[in-house]
């Protein structure tokens, strides 16, 4: 495979495997918002902004996808020509928002999904109820941070 | 299902325990001044309907109905449930033999929402129709059936019918892989072979009938429990002292009521710790035990209220919550 094809599939891993992992989050704690809705409706701001937490996954890797059909010129319609080990060094680049991103998500769906249970109870408890699920943001953020630094850095 | 299909219905059980009473509401509802006015606290709390009767039972039986058809709501597959039926299934199954084999059956004697209706539990019983039960039932039933008709022996027959009710909470708990069933059965197990040492101890059986009346379970030896039963109350006291039930022997030791109390108690504290688990069955499970502690202690209440019993021989017999 040229490196083309490598960097796309670092664009396309980044992308889709954070946006599984956000969708499979969001979903989960959206199920939990539904319950406590379905109940009390006056809820629903707080479960709202709860459920939204594992979708910036899906946003980050997004981005990281961008900047890389960005810099192959993919965007840009002027496809730059991209070696082979150039092609590697992008994909590899790519992958810890992707993996991290795919596990992270997940991890804070449930954590949301129990945080959403503490909102259902005391309400008044929301601040610290959204710090659980906000915690597991740190490492997809580091793995943004790594992601971002490693696809611009890399020389074409 | 996997534990995670029960996330929604979870949040909506956690939605659902804000309104379940604390200790503190059912001061206030023991502090009414009589029956009605207790019903009218019950009435501002959003129980029973608007539409029905407002007495006393008639709410009590409504709410009990609202969390069986909340579950319904959420959960597709009931198996899950199944457990928590079997002891009214057999009552149902025992108060169908006694019918028939009377020619008197009371339809009042009957529970609701079992996977049997009452009228199909008659009918299977007159036409001796056994093999229409549940495979746990069919012995039980035949056995308890002949042993009414031709022996007339009504004692034996619920013993018979009391016995396998436990072996099936028994068999379910270890069967199951969740862990709040396995916990209930267990619980279950030790009350009832408990109360049964008390019983037979206060009435005088023998070691044969205890033998065919109590279930092996794992937290009690049953033999040293039927031993100590024979030798009287103080017996069974010190063997729970032994067995690390010292709370249930003090309870003995204080009142009946209170013994009474303590059953109760253990099986809240078995489920208490679903209140923080966030998924799987057991928060739901955890909810119907603790509806219907709820709805036994608000009965307590509204008996007492309505038979004049001072306030702190109510209280006496007040059981814990769960929330």
């Amino acid at each position: 495979m040229s490196g083309i094809v490598w960097a796309l599939l670092g664009a396309a891993a980044a992308a889709i495997l954070s946006g599984m992992g956000s969708a499979y989050g969001v979903g989960v704690a959206g199920q939990a918002a539904s319950g406590v809705v379905s109940e009390d409706p006056s809820k629903f701001a707080k479960v709202l902004i709860i459920q939204l937490l594992p979708g910036t996954q899906g946003i980050y890797g997004l981005l990281v996808a961008f900047l890389t059909l960005s810099k192959i010129g993919v965007l840009g319609g002027q496809i730059a020509e991209v070696s082979l080990a150039t092609g590697l060094l992008i994909f590899v680049a790519c992958l810890p928002i992707g993996v991290v991103g795919l596990i992270s998500a997940r991890h804070q769906g449930t954590t949301a999904a129990a945080a959403i249970g503490i909102v259902a109870k005391k309400p008044e408890q929301f601040g610290k109820a959204m710090l659980f699920p906000a915690m597991v943001e740190t490492y997809a953020i580091l793995a943004l941070l790594v992601s971002i630094l490693a696809v611009t850095g890399i020389p074409m | 299902m996997s534990d995670k299909d029960y996330t929604y219905a979870v949040a909506r059980i956690r939605a659902l325990e804000v309104s379940l009473f604390s200790a503190s509401v059912l001061e206030q509802l023991l502090a009414c001044a009589d029956y009605e006015s207790a019903v009218s606290f019950l009435l501002e709390h959003g129980w029973g309907d608007p539409q029905l009767e407002n007495d006393g039972e008639t709410i009590l039986k409504t709410e009990r109905e609202k969390t069986w058809k909340t579950i319904r709501e959420m959960v597709s597959d009931m198996t899950p449930f199944d457990v928590l039926s079997y002891q009214n299934l057999f009552h149902n199954l025992k108060a169908a033999i006694k019918g028939v084999c009377t020619d008197g059956v009371d339809p009042g004697l009957f529970y609701e929402g079992c996977s049997i209706s009452p009228e199909e539990m008659v009918r299977i019983v007159k036409e001796k129709e056994f093999e229409s039960l549940p495979e746990f039932m069919r012995q039980a039933a035949a056995e308890a059936y002949e042993t009414l008709l031709h022996g007339r022996d009504g004692q034996l027959c619920d013993v018979i019918l009391d016995r396998a009710a436990l072996e099936a909470v028994r068999d379910a708990g270890e069967k199951s892989k969740t862990g709040i069933i396995k916990d209930y059965a267990r619980s279950l197990l030790v009350i009832s072979n408990i109360k049964m040492a008390v019983r037979c101890c206060r009435t005088r059986k023998t070691l044969d009938f205890m033998k065919r009346a109590m279930v092996e379970c794992e937290e009690l030896n049953v033999e040293k429990l039927m031993k100590a039963a024979l030798q009287g109350e103080g017996a069974i006291r010190d063997y729970l002292n032994e067995a690390g039930f010292k709370e249930a022997a003090d309870a003995l030791f204080e009142s009946s009521s209170a013994f009474e109390c303590w059953c109760d108690n253990r099986l809240i504290e078995t489920i208490r710790p679903q209140k923080y688990n966030p998924f799987s069955v057991g928060p739901l499970i955890a909810y119907i035990l603790a509806r219907e502690n709820e709805i036994k202690t608000v009965r307590i209440i509204l008996t007492g209220k309505q038979n004049g019993f001072p306030e702190s021989a109510i209280r006496e017999r007040m059981r814990e919550m769960y929330v």
